[in-house]
């Protein structure tokens, strides 16, 4: 098996040079997305990313024209995205694979990424290990034990809270975020009084917060993937009294994007998240980045997703102009490193190290900005690294 | 701690209730000429969808959504079932369920090219919205909205199959195809009805289920196990049937996310397993 794949990858760097001399004016990106299934909607979005930065920025950098070869997983499949890996490195001669939404495709991908020494470019996927598993792959992201580590001390220093009640979704994900914050929490002195866990496809949290809203706690800490849930999970708080100020309500940013602060109406006023891209920052870089995003996609308004996109491709093409066009997996890692720019999120920088992103933790809380509902910056925390990656 | 029993009751029986609303028409279709329509589900995402549409594009207001998303299902359900779903009666189980999945597949598709993946957002009334103080449970106004339209569902479902002469010759095709045949039942045409009130039903659900459990192009996947299990257990073609297993099912599953949340989300299934080892044909199937 071993031997297979080494055969494989080596006969997709033998293809990969062959037809390097012939396809030297393009730059083949191989993007690998959920774009079907139940996680559409972030490769959507994500795609939306990089397409904006293409068309801000043209698909010529250091006088090479940069292709784009599209590839679906259906979903997190890790074997999928092995494959379609495979695929692209040896049959489609690509120069960088890209993309990766969920955690399982990067996790996947690595080990093709590592052989066929190709730069891989991890546009969302936020659990700490990604980075870990191949020296090429570098993060554009955010990782989950980032926001939410500095967030649990927040919590208890700044926010006010002694004591929490922990409810996350049961995946990689909801845990990486329930250890992080009740380690920046109980570190600064607060304890954790409750920890319940939900199926990650949940219908229905009236049980759940029923469970949290009995034991009376002073704060709860949510986290749940974006989507249907948020809107839910908002509507079964409100239900139970379980809303500020009778509760201090804390979670990461997915649980106030903007469709559900909609649909959760009043109830949502004061909810505090953490999060790395906040919609409406007040930045003339990011001013200009939802506007142009809203032109280009029907009034959406861009996320998580769309900014990994758009920063994945901001990174390729200025290591693309560092290397002068060279595309190089080494080179390219090599001129990666502690790369830092500004970015409609904020600044941020790839550490050096890790290759993993160094960027601004932001404090938001719901409040009412004229008739609408928003995600109010009400602190900011700079220069966080992954705290599971050696740092602080 | 009675007080809260009583709520997780309330939380499930809604939840239940409303997949009542959505399972019941396949249910008797099931039973009436054993085609499984695994598609059902795509007809309550269209119900969604059309309610949706008109309350944030036209301003209807909710309570009129319902009925067109009823009206649309079932006009749709009308349509597909004169051009493609016909052709499969008699054909075996396995390209039934081929054939239906595929449709669930082609809608997850069309809805994704029409509306986008992004979550629907409903805007409900403001009367709907909130909870009320019963007897110092903090009842949510809209579960007990799902809870009375269910009911009142139920009661005409019962009222139909049981007085009137449609009723009378659902039943009679549902006990004994060929001899209801052989008295000049137009078995065909009955299915037909039977067909699209089943699918407005769906339609109706859907519609009721965008402010509990959202709503995507991925919604004909997700809602399709609840929907069969509900099938199963309850045994086909029985309206008492569907009610109880619903019920069974919503609150089984919130009662045991409550007591056991370790455990809980696969309560169900447990449930499930055991009912059908005792009764292979469904608490109320008869064949």
């Amino acid at each position: 098996m071993l031997k297979k794949r080494t055969a494989l990858a080596a006969l997709g760097l033998g293809l990969a040079l062959s037809t390097s001399a012939l396809a030297q004016e393009t730059i083949k990106v191989g993007l690998i997305l959920p774009y079907s299934g139940p996680f559409a909607d972030a490769a959507n979005q994500l795609e939306a990313g990089i397409n904006l930065y293409v068309a801000k920025n043209g698909d010529t950098v250091a006088g090479k024209k940069i292709e784009f070869i599209r590839k679906d997983t259906g979903g997190p499949n890790p074997d999928v995205a092995k494959r379609l890996a495979q695929e692209l490195v040896v049959r489609d001669g690509v120069d960088i694979i890209a993309g990766f939404a969920l955690t399982p495709e990067a996790l996947g991908a690595a080990d093709v990424a590592t052989e066929a020494k190709k730069l891989m470019v991890v546009m969302n996927a936020a659990t700490s290990i990604v980075t870990e598993k191949s020296p090429y792959i570098v993060r554009t992201s955010v990782t989950i034990p980032q926001v939410n580590y500095v967030f649990g001390k927040w919590a208890f220093e700044k926010g006010g809270a002694k004591e929490a009640y922990t409810l996350v979704a049961d995946y990689g994900p909801g845990l990486d975020a329930e250890k992080s914050f009740a380690r920046g929490f109980t570190e600064a002195g607060g304890k954790i009084v409750g920890a319940d866990k939900t199926p990650v496809a949940n219908p229905d949290f009236s049980a759940f917060v029923q469970r949290v809203a009995d034991a009376k706690p002073e704060a709860v800490y949510i986290f749940i993937p974006g989507g249907a849930q948020p809107a839910a999970m908002g509507k079964a708080l409100a239900d139970r009294g379980l809303t500020p100020p009778n509760v201090k309500l804390f979670g990461q940013g997915e649980l106030t994007h903007p469709e559900a602060l909609e649909s959760m109406g009043d109830t949502a006023n004061g909810i505090i998240t953490t999060f790395h891209y906040t919609l409406e920052r007040d930045d003339p870089l990011n001013k200009e980045y939802v506007d142009g995003y809203m032109a280009a996609n029907n009034g959406r308004a861009p996320d998580l997703f769309s900014i990994g996109g758009y920063d994945g491709m901001h990174l390729i093409y200025e290591a693309l102009k560092k290397t002068n066009g060279d595309a190089n997996g080494d080179a390219l890692v090599e001129a990666a490193k502690g790369m830092s720019w500004q970015s409609p999120r904020g600044p941020m920088s790839i550490d050096p190290e890790t290759h993993d992103v160094v960027q601004t933790v932001y404090i938001r809380e719901v409040k009412k900005v004229g008739d609408k509902l928003q995600n109010v910056i009400v602190d900011q925390i700079a220069d966080v690294k992954d705290p599971n990656h050696g740092a602080q | 701690v009675i007080g809260q029993v009583a709520i997780v009751l309330y939380d499930g029986f809604a939840f239940g209730m409303l997949l009542f609303v959505l399972s019941v028409g396949l249910s008797v279709t099931m039973g009436l000429m054993n085609f499984i329509n695994l598609a059902h589900g795509a007809f309550g995402m269209l119900g969604g969808y059309v309610a949706v549409t008109l309350m944030r594009q036209l301003g209807v207001p909710f309570l009129l959504a319902l009925p067109c998303a009823f009206l649309a299902a079932a006009l749709l359900s009308i349509v597909l079932e004169r051009t493609l779903f016909r052709r499969l009666y008699r054909a075996g189980e396995l390209n039934q369920v081929l054939f239906t999945i595929g449709v669930v597949f082609v809608s997850a598709a069309v809805a994704t090219y029409v509306f986008g993946t992004v979550q629907q957002v409903i805007p409900m009334p403001s009367w709907l919205r909130g909870s009320i103080e019963v007897l110092g449970l903090r009842l949510n106004v809209y579960r007990l909205f799902i809870i009375a339209v269910a009911l009142a569902v139920t009661g005409l479902l019962v009222f139909g199959l049981e007085r009137t002469r449609l009723g009378a010759q659902v039943r009679a095709a549902v006990d004994n195809q060929r001899v209801a045949q052989g008295l000049g039942l137009d078995v065909e045409r009955i299915f037909a009805i039977t067909f699209a009130l089943g699918s407005g039903l769906a339609g109706l659900g859907g519609a009721l289920a965008v402010e509990i459990v959202g709503l995507d192009p991925s919604f004909g996947f997700h809602y399709l196990v609840y929907v069969l299990i509900v099938v199963a257990v309850g045994g086909l073609g029985s309206v008492a049937g569907s009610f109880v297993g619903a019920a069974l099912l919503g609150i089984g599953d919130v009662a045991g996310k409550y007591f056991m949340p370790e455990v809980g989300s696969f309560l169900i299934y447990l449930i499930m397993v055991a009912i059908l080892f005792a009764k292979p044909l469904g608490l109320f199937g008869r064949r």
